[in-house]
């Protein structure tokens, strides 16, 4: 039952192009299914917003499909929807950026909607009105989530004074100070073609797909689109803060403990990607998890994670726990971190943790989804069309050491962030 | 999708279906136990979740933590899931590693320990977990709603089960139930993927036919009767956002009328997605959205068909709109529910409807954990020839055929309406 087939993209299959208006377009084919995505990215994110609009980017992005100088709102999704595709944008703090699917014969329009959107949105004040109300009702909802809230009192401890530790959907008085005119505003300062990605991946040929997307966003032209703003330097914290956000009559607690990471190209992301996956991770959540939930029952999810993007990243524990036992979980989980920055990991973990990122790379890259997002990675980051087919290679380096200086870099136990949201 | 499909059954009753995908070199193994909360009663609601978690727990060959080790370091996925109707566990690995999730299903069919110490634990585990549910609004207001609408039926508690009886039930009640019901002439073995079909057969044979056929399981056979008249029912609890819930009881999934409902479905809510690893589409020209969150009744709207064996709910979910009452989202909703039970929809609607159809099928279709889900998932309500000629079905639903079963099954007085009403500032 040893198989042929090879599914990890490489130089031979990813076809790349930069149009002459600065797009660059990525694809790959799958002509397994009758259905194609699309994925892509513009320099349009929420570090752009002043402190009084925060949420300014996101209401920018999710306003492009209510209304364009070619249709309504209404038929926009009459056009996609009559078809079962999708199209929908989001906002990070970098990019903006927009995921979409159709059947395969359907890709013209997709293209032609995405086009639309990014190109002559015209903000209609009717939808821009009712959007403010769902957006203020979503920001009622993040407030009652133990979850999003414990999320962001951890961003403003461990980011401070930086950009990074803003929510990009805002607070409910900056929607309130957005008008129908920053939105144009921040569209025409902000979208163009230089720096957009655009990945199609699936039953297309990709010179067809170069082609459709040629004529779709090739003749778009923006001057004087503004650059990224240069982020400040990170503030490391001096000691240990721990700040509790109160949400009555809930029934559980979120807990956040952790530090500052790698950016995706440091050195140590790899080496510190593979502690991750030691600490909390690996079976059933890692240490983290064998310690708080399956030894001790305190939680039903206890994970670590590590967000490495462009800027300083972050390294966290998340576990969700009683009110009652948010302390003793807290201890378990700054204790589990203690071992981890003084006896690193053991050479069985190591090798169990390199097995698992090589072995479970097929399945992350079987979905047409899953390989649009890997070749925005190798985009994003720079990785080179190679990435995946060298990425064992780059796995089986790391040794033991390289996972500890990583730990001890990253991870100051007298340093922490920790964030509680609950009762 | 052409891809062609075997079945047959063990001398034990282990119902077999393979199916060979070869695009990618992974195959993805599910194991179906006919089990689920509606096997459950009261004192033990809840044991048939708790009794998946307990199969992760371990077995003398393979202990706990080798357990997870032994899956993760061959680069599987692997987790399981406990619905109303049934159980059931999947692993997807590399192709050339499958062998090692066959041997872990096939000895853990009986041979798992539920050690006393581990069910201690993965007691608080599971009390955590539904406290997690419990800080949502719409869970709290579903499971008011779902033991309202069955008092006789046991899909009347949530599948996680009542907090009493998660404190109450000791090890042999979560053993008994894992013996009465994980016996091969209880499930289904579903395999998809990279593959040879005779090789495939011959290993699942030398794994699982030496288990041993067990009794037929009891069965609560509860139907619940009709509703006379509507039920309205609120609950309380803390935030500033209002939901309300209006639940209309739909046939079981293997009922003829299943798909006209589930047209009517897509053309009032938008299509309900049947892929479990693979997004839906979004529903902004659905009836419901243009008539309630384009005239700013509520903030969002969603429909959730379900597919059952007995007869279970078709929940209509409104978020309302900040300035709005829920009495006024309900007002608006019905104008549109007595628009489809008594004006015909048009052929474009329907069109449009078994294109969206296709189109969550073709998408389904990317990736093999969904094809393997897909092959063992019909077979838990009907059988897979429901998934083969589900299209087919849509394609001869007429608008007659939906305005009859909008008249039968939209019914006020078999209907319960759930407003969660926040309790700002007060708890």
């Amino acid at each position: 039952m040893v198989s042929k087939l090879n599914s990890l993209p490489g130089p031979d299959d990813i076809y790349r192009e930069v149009l002459p208006n600065g797009i660059t377009v990525l694809a790959r084919p799958n002509f397994n299914s009758p259905s194609v995505v699309i994925a892509g990215y513009f320099e349009a994110g929420a570090l752009f917003d002043p402190d009084e609009k925060l949420g300014l980017a996101e209401y920018t992005t999710i306003s492009l499909m209510r209304g364009t100088k070619t249709r309504t709102f209404d038929e926009i999704y009459q056009a996609l929807e009559s078809v079962g595709a999708s199209l929908g944008f989001n906002t990070g703090v970098h990019k903006s950026g927009f995921n979409g699917r159709s059947l395969s014969e359907d890709l013209p329009l997709l293209l032609d909607l995405l086009s639309e959107a990014l190109t002559e949105p015209v903000f209609p004040k009717t939808e821009v009105e009712k959007l403010r109300a769902q957006l203020l009702t979503g920001l009622a909802i993040r407030a009652e989530d133990t979850g999003d809230m414990a999320s962001m009192v951890f961003d403003k401890i461990l980011f401070k004074d930086h950009p990074y530790s803003r929510p990009e959907d805002g607070y409910p008085e900056t929607i309130q100070n957005i008008k129908r005119n920053d939105l144009v505003k921040f569209h025409r300062e902000h979208y163009g073609p230089r720096g957009m990605v655009i990945a199609i991946v699936g039953a297309v040929k990709p010179e067809d797909a170069a082609r459709q997307v040629k004529r779709a966003l090739g003749r778009w032209q923006v001057k004087g689109q503004k650059e990224t703003p240069d982020l400040p330097p990170l503030k490391t914290l001096k000691k240990t803060v721990s700040k509790h956000h109160r949400i009555a009559g809930k029934s559980q607690s979120d807990l956040i403990i952790g530090t500052n990471g790698p950016t995706r190209q440091d050195s140590e992301f790899m080496p510190a990607s593979i502690g991750n996956n030691i600490l909390g991770q690996f079976g059933m959540m890692g240490r983290i998890g064998d310690v708080v939930r399956e030894k001790s029952g305190l939680a039903y999810y206890a994970y670590s994670s590590l967000s490495a993007g462009l800027g300083p990243g972050s390294w966290e524990v998340n576990a969700g726990v009683n009110p009652q036992n948010v302390k003793k979980a807290s201890d378990l989980v700054v204790d589990e971190l203690k071992r981890f920055v003084q006896e690193g990991v053991t050479a069985e973990e190591l090798a169990d943790t390199k097995a698992n990122f090589i072995g479970r790379l097929p399945l992350s890259l079987e979905s047409n989804g899953g390989v649009a997002n890997a070749l925005l990675n190798i985009e994003r980051h720079n990785l080179g069309s190679d990435y995946y087919r060298r990425y064992a290679g780059l796995v089986n380096e790391v040794t033991a050491e390289d996972v500890l200086s990583a730990a001890r870099k990253f991870i100051d136990v007298d340093k922490l962030a920790i964030a509680v949201a609950g009762p | 999708m052409k891809n062609t499909l075997t079945q047959t059954t063990l001398s034990n009753g282990l119902k077999v279906l393979l199916k060979e995908v070869h695009t990618a070199p992974i195959i993805s193994s599910w194991l179906w136990y006919r089990v689920g909360s509606r096997d459950e009663v009261s004192g033990r609601t809840g044991v048939s979740h708790w009794v998946e978690h307990m199969q992760f727990k371990g077995t003398e060959q393979f202990p706990a933590n080798l357990l997870d080790k032994a899956i993760s370091r061959e680069g599987g996925s692997w987790n399981a899931f406990t619905y109303i109707d049934w159980t059931a566990y999947f692993e997807t690995m590399p192709a050339d590693k499958i062998d090692l999730a066959l041997r872990l299903e096939s000895d853990r069919m009986v041979n798992s320990r539920f050690l006393p110490d581990e069910v201690a634990s993965e007691r608080t585990v599971i009390i955590s977990e539904r406290e997690g549910s419990e800080n949502e609004p719409l869970f709290l207001l579903g499971e008011a709603i779902q033991q309202t609408a069955f008092r006789i039926h046991p899909y009347h508690h949530e599948v996680i089960g009542d907090m009493a009886d998660l404190h109450s039930m000791r090890r042999d009640d979560l053993y008994n139930h894992y013996r009465a019901f994980y016996v091969p002439n209880n499930a289904v073995m579903a395999v998809a993927g990279d593959f040879d079909t005779q090789s495939m057969l011959a290993r699942i044979k030398e794994l699982f036919e030496s288990v041993p056929a067990g009794s037929e399981p009891a069965r609560l056979v509860r139907p619940e009767p009709p509703q006379n008249g509507e039920i309205r029912l609120s609950v309380e609890g803390p935030g500033s956002t209002s939901y309300v819930q209006v639940c209309y009881r739909f046939p079981s999934a293997s009922h003829p009328d299943f798909f006209p409902l589930s047209v009517l479905d897509s053309l009032l809510a938008g299509p309900s997605n049947l892929n479990m690893f693979s997004g839906g589409i979004s529903n902004k020209t659905s009836r419901l959205y243009r008539a309630l969150v384009d005239k700013e009744y509520v903030v969002s709207v969603h429909g959730g068909a379900q597919a059952t064996i007995d007869p279970f709910m078709y929940t209509i979910t409104m978020t309302i709109h900040p300035k709005r009452k829920p009495e006024e989202a309900l007002a608006a909703l019905d104008r549109e529910i007595e628009r489809v039970k008594e004006e015909k929809v048009t052929k474009e609607e329907i069109r449009r409807a078994i294109k969206q159809a296709r189109a969550l099928f073709a998408y389904g279709s990317e990736n093999i954990t969904n094809q393997g889900f897909w092959l063992g998932y019909a077979e838990m309500f009907a059988d897979y020839s429901w998934f083969e000629t589900y299209l087919d079905k849509l394609s001869t639903v007429t608008a007659k055929d939906i305005q009859r079963v909008a008249n039968e099954y939209f019914k006020p007085q078999s209907r319960i309406v759930g407003t969660y009403i926040p309790q700002e500032g007060k708890s």
